[in-house]
């Protein structure tokens, strides 16, 4: 199957990547590529096979519901491209 | 121990990690003579191999000479890794010291945590020389995917190391390092290792802590050892292993001794096994990993007498290179000389393991990776709105395979296309590991060639995404199952270029795995000496 060049677009914005018109071309044809390679999922009846989403299945673990300190502020704003009042802070999200 | 000439240091050959510890030990010599020896080697070696992305020499030589002080106090019983030279995969967090993933995204931060390995290893004495490459957010089968500079093979130089752990592979082959600590996610330890001629090592899912690993895809992702010997990547793997409550996916210890895959007939080291299995009162196993393989080693020639070691077709004959296919030929020689039952056996879901990797991997990495956003760390590119700003970081950090990834998965979990692909790959993973369990009902453990060719050029498969991916063939079904699978070196191809065997065991055999790598690994006699490497001038 071939992706659409607005196929392409509709999944970069969904996952956010501000893609050039060239960068779109090419993953268009790279990405169909490997759809139809990946389509051979589909060749094998699975219509009866329960799906794995976990490899070793563990029954639940539980631990003592005990208070106990994480990293603080400091720790946690320290790395931040911007924060202010032990807050992160980011460039507007709605429209003026 | 190796000593300096006139012409600086040769390379520290036959040095296993158990040596230095030893000799650490016993005040034969000290942790920082060790640890400014290796610093000097990678000096001298780096520039051509690229394995590093950032050295921690003073790190490494506090660790040192704390390690020198606990021996001096008595303590030398708590540090089976005395002195031993680490190198860290930068997908590892490592507190207050830079942590890339081999990306532009992550340039710079520091984490303020320690992954539970790290920390483990550092805990038993091991010395941490530095952060080493890897392809981006450990994408990739080449390490060509780093955002900073490519790493080369020590056999070859004009070759890649593979990937995605290339650069603790190259490390370790290149003696810059004794071990080194890497992630498997479809390859990414054992690939490299059998690109590089040293051993790697991808335990059970949950057998070592992923806390503190970035996360690629969170149901595959598994850490692990790489050595130049199975013993010292046991030793690795007996000290990082067991139960972590950072880790909700990691297996209670209790449930690690209690589900012990046990040979299908008696081994002639079948009472060591026992012996080692009731001799932990904690249920820990603690080094039980070394303590099998000393036993295995110990009962001579006909060491694997006895045990049933299954040949999977899918993944031999046309599917690999004419000289790895000979390369396992003779390793399947040498397991029957050493008395093992060598069969054949059929694993059809195998022939679509590698199409539903493509589509649950990309699937959980879009997720995961959905975390660098330019708000709590690393890049971010200002704009005025949040989601410019946010489209703008994502595209100027994150690498071409990255974002190829990202956008694959996230068209596997869009609406309208969720079950069709996602669905299924999830449906056909539940097949391989059915078929992983019809073959364990008659087979101790698995056999294969590790990848379906030897080390290729830099630079021959970087435009063709696919051609890439298939390096990961052989590798991929253990993921996918949560089983342990070891590559070792067996033999060198006509161009001087190591081949690796794999080993597949049942979910949590390790021991069992890596008793019977190591006989295997004794009957080769395969030597980690990469031309490129030993020919070091001064």
């Amino acid at each position: 199957m071939a992706l659409t060049p607005d196929q392409v677009a509709h999944i970069a914005r969904l996952a956010r990547l501000a893609l050039t018109e060239e960068e779109s071309a090419v993953y268009a044809t790279q990405l169909s590529q490997i759809l139809d390679h990946a389509a051979k999922v589909k060749e094998i009846d699975t219509s009866k096979v329960p799906p794995t989403s976990h490899p070793v299945r563990l029954a639940n673990v539980m631990r003592k519901d005990e208070p106990r300190l994480g990293l603080g502020p400091k720790d946690v704003l320290g790395e931040a491209p911007e924060a202010e009042d032990a807050m992160f802070k980011v460039p507007r999200i709605m429209d003026a | 121990m190796a000593t300096s000439d006139a012409h600086g240091p040769n390379p520290p050959v036959g040095e296993s990690a158990t040596a230095i510890a030893s000799a650490v030990c016993s005040g034969e010599t000290s942790a920082v003579e060790v640890t400014k020896r290796h610093l000097e080697w990678i000096e001298r070696t780096d520039e051509s191999i690229g394995a590093f992305l950032l050295t921690t020499p003073e790190w490494a030589l506090e660790t040192a000479e704390a390690v020198d002080r606990a021996v001096a106090g008595g303590k030398a019983n708590d540090l089976p890794l005395a002195g031993v030279p680490l190198s860290i995969k930068d997908v590892l967090c490592t507190e207050g010291i830079p942590t890339t993933c081999g990306s532009r995204i992550l340039e710079g931060w520091r984490p303020p945590y320690t992954a539970t390995a790290v920390g483990r290893a550092l805990g038993a004495g091991a010395v941490p020389l530095g952060k080493v490459n890897m392809d981006e957010f450990a994408m990739g089968s080449s390490t060509e995917n780093s955002a900073f500079h490519p790493t080369r093979n020590p056999w070859d130089l004009e070759r890649v190391p593979g990937g995605s752990s290339g650069g603790s592979a190259a490390s370790v082959a290149a003696f810059q390092a004794t071990v080194s600590l890497g992630s498997d996610t479809g390859g990414s330890i054992r690939q490299p290792a059998a690109f590089c001629g040293i051993v790697g090592l991808k335990p059970t899912y949950g057998a070592v802590s992923r806390y503190g690993l970035v996360a690629f895809a969170s149901s595959l992702d598994q850490v692990g050892p790489m050595a130049r010997c199975v013993r010292d990547a046991a030793l690795l793997f007996d000290v990082v292993r067991g139960h972590d409550p950072a880790d909700s996916t990691s297996i209670p210890d209790r449930i690690v001794a209690d589900k012990q895959p046990r040979p299908k007939r008696s081994l002639p080291w079948s009472k060591a096994l026992a012996e080692i299995a009731e001799d932990s009162p904690e249920g820990s196993l603690k080094m039980s990993c070394t303590r099998a393989i000393e036993a295995a080693l110990a009962a001579g020639s006909r060491s694997l007498e006895g045990l049933r070691l299954g040949v999977v077709s899918e993944l031999s004959g046309e599917a690999v290179d004419a000289s790895v296919s000979a390369a396992l030929r003779r390793t399947l020689d040498v397991a029957t000389e050493l008395g093992a039952a060598v069969e054949e056996v059929s694993l059809p879901s195998f022939e679509y393991a590698l199409s539903a990797y493509y589509l649950i991997a990309p699937a959980e990495a879009s997720s995961n990776l959905a975390r660098y956003d330019g708000v709590r760390y690393g890049l971010r590119v200002p704009a005025d709105t949040v989601f410019e700003m946010m489209e703008r970081t994502r595209a100027k950090g994150f690498g071409p395979e990255v974002k190829r990834r990202i956008m694959l998965g996230t068209y596997a979990l869009s609406s309208g296309y969720y079950e069709a692909y996602y669905g299924t790959a999830l449906k056909v993973r539940t097949l391989v590991s059915s078929d992983f369990s019809r073959a364990f009902d008659h087979f101790d453990l698995l056999i294969s060639a590790t990848t379906p060719t030897t080390a290729f050029k830099l630079g021959e498969k970087v435009s063709d995404p696919l051609a890439m991916y298939l390096s990961d063939l052989c590798t991929i079904p253990a993921n996918l199952a949560g089983i342990p699978a070891v590559s070792i070196p067996v033999d060198c191809d006509s161009q001087g270029l190591p081949i690796g065997v794999q080993l597949m065991a049942p979910v949590l055999g390790e021991v069992l795995l890596l008793a019977v790598a190591a006989c295997l690994e004794a009957a080769v006699e395969f030597a980690v000496r990469p031309p490129a490497v030993m020919d070091f001038g001064p």
